[in-house]
């Protein structure tokens, strides 16, 4: 145990003898410097680490977005250009699936599939960076990309059909059709251009929550992504460190909503900044 | 708990709706596949969930057989979905477990109802500060994505079945928010509005009779669906260790737990993640099907 001097220099080392509202100041001053303090267990400051995380939850975020939308956009507008056939009760039900299966339950199906039926183990901590050898980097993400992009492309191709529905009964979309445009062109140019404007608002608020949420995919395939190093850190109450992920992750979040209402105006002319809202 | 007791007052002005127009949702709601379907799927998970609750297991729950380890479903026909590496019964756990998950989702998402209707009500009545005020709190706490919300709540106050039931609510409190403000937005200009105001009917009683009954379908809906993803997130934290703590049994428990056995038992990851999705698909369809009827504009929509 330690000696009552021990504690105290202790406490004052790590600031903890201050009332815990000044405490708050101090870390936000250090903060707004770029200083998040420093990781006990890691033997290193939090931002350093933080930046050395990301890379893969970045990466991971993307390939997830670009499964989703390639599964979700072509089954989304099949779905709503062939409304109420065969075609769309599967694409709903696809959806409605995608929905219910939490990524945990995802994720760990996918392993026991690829162990049981493949032979192949889940990597445990040999993780590959793109640049070392990018290939062998595509093959480690792949499955847990899918797993992250599987759910969000349901919501995709709910969003894609129910856009296009909308869309295919407006009278620019008759007047497309009237003036003898073949129907592909119709629903490549008229219909589609307008139906993904509110797909791109989804994309941006998935995007914050895969860059921020990759807790458990990042967990079960063991990828050292930050989503893994904020559940390590509660774990081991480390909480500088869970600060300033949350921090960072909320930052991120904030930004990328910015961004897509920035997109949305630059891809909607009918969207203006310019004037009041 | 002051927002839960203002609230749960807030359930008196249910009355008028019970006759004609419940009459008329019932048969409207009758024909609506998807919401009968999840009304199917919902009452299951209730009912094994509750005789979870009343202890009404093929085994005492926990109970260990140590004989009985690793058995397969239907290879001994008492164990119908067999048994886990201490000889425990599957069916008997994920009875307690869904009991387990089913009050950790009812209560945070009441929780939720009631303090997100309360701020986005008082917000949307009363505009100007008071309405930046509330909604700019709530906008933070939307900034968070949500299970890394309920991962600090955890973390500041320790695992456990409580703390799990306060994170998802304090969640999904702005969601009810954003949903129980817009409807007051519009319907405090209403002529009936003017004309409670007119005779002299308390602002509360105009809030409570007037606006808060015709909000209700939004909310509704928006319960059900908020079940679903309670029900998940539940799952999610118990999963990473953060919610139900073991010995207590929980389907996403369960899950992590049984991973590393998937080889030689896969029926102990097959059966938990087939409840968690069947329950969060029922709640999910359920919540479509309401939306359709109780609110025909958003139909189609996510």
């Amino acid at each position: 145990m330690l000696s009552a001097e021990q504690r105290a220099a202790l406490e004052a080392y790590y600031g903890l003898d201050k009332p815990p509202i000044q405490q708050y100041f101090v870390w936000l001053g250090d903060a707004l410097q770029g200083n998040f303090g420093f990781s006990i267990r890691h033997g290193s400051a939090v931002l350093p680490l933080i930046i050395e995380h990301f890379p893969i939850t970045l990466e991971l975020a993307f390939m997830a977005i670009v499964i989703a939308l390639g599964i979700g956009i072509p089954i989304g507008i099949l779905s709503a250009i062939r409304h109420n056939s065969l075609i769309d009760l599967f694409g709903r039900m696809f959806s409605m699936l995608g929905l219910a299966v939490p990524n945990f339950l995802l994720g760990t199906l996918i392993i026991y599939v690829l162990s049981v039926y493949f032979g192949i183990l889940p990597n445990s901590g040999n993780y590959t960076s793109f640049s070392e050898d990018p290939w062998l980097n595509i093959q480690q993400l792949i499955f847990p990309a899918i797993t992250m992009g599987f759910s969000f492309s349901a919501s995709v191709m709910r969003m894609t059909r129910s856009a296009m529905l909308e869309v295919m009964n407006e009278d620019y979309v008759r007047t497309a059709r009237s003036k003898g445009l073949r129907e592909s062109v119709v629903i490549r140019r008229h219909a589609l251009r307008n139906a993904l404007i509110p797909v791109v608002t989804l994309i941006g608020v998935e995007f914050g929550y895969l860059l921020g949420g990759a807790f458990i995919t990042e967990q079960i395939f063991s990828l050292p992504g930050i989503g893994r190093l904020a559940v390590n850190a509660i774990s081991q109450r480390e909480y500088a460190l869970v600060q300033g992920v949350t921090l960072f992750i909320a930052i991120n979040f904030v930004i990328v909503n910015l961004a897509v209402d920035l997109i949305y105006a630059a891809i909607d002319p009918r969207i203006s900044y310019a004037s009041h809202e | 708990m002051p927002a839960m007791n203002k609230a749960v007052s807030l359930n008196q002005p249910m009355k008028p709706l019970e006759r004609g127009p419940l009459r008329e949702f019932l048969r409207n709601f009758r024909h609506n596949l998807s919401g009968m379907v999840g009304v199917i799927l919902v009452g299951l998970f209730v009912l094994i969930s509750v005789a979870g609750i009343l202890k009404i297991t093929p085994f005492p729950i926990l109970e260990q057989h140590p004989l009985d380890r690793l058995k397969a479903p239907g290879e001994i026909p008492a164990y119908i979905l067999g048994t886990d590496q201490f000889g425990r019964d599957v069916a008997s756990n994920l009875m307690k477990g869904g009991a387990n998950s089913l009050q950790v989702a009812t209560l945070s998402v009441l929780m939720a109802t009631l303090a997100g209707t309360f701020v986005g009500a008082i917000a949307g009545y009363l505009g100007g500060n008071p309405d930046t005020i509330l909604m700019r709190l709530m906008d933070i706490l939307f900034a968070f994505p949500s299970l890394l919300l309920a991962l600090l709540i955890v973390t500041i106050r320790g695992p456990g079945l409580e703390n799990t039931i306060l994170a998802i609510a304090i969640v999904y409190t702005p969601i009810f928010a954003r949903v129980a403000r817009g409807p007051v937005l519009s319907l405090k200009e209403t002529e009936f509005v003017t004309a409670a105001r007119c005779i002299g009917a308390p602002e509360t009683r105009i809030l409570l009779r007037h606006v808060l009954p015709n909000m209700l379908a939004p909310l509704i809906v928006q319960v059900s669906l908020a079940l679903s993803w309670a029900l998940i997130t539940e799952a999610g934290l118990s999963f990473l260790g953060l919610g139900t703590q073991p010995p207590e049994p929980s389907w996403g428990l369960m899950l992590s737990s049984n991973r590393g056995l998937a080889e030689i038992a896969p029926w102990l990851i097959m059966y938990p993640g087939l409840a968690i999705m069947l329950g969060v698909l029922g709640f999910n369809l359920l919540g479509d099907g309401l939306r359709d009827v109780l609110d025909p504009r958003m139909r189609g929509r996510r």
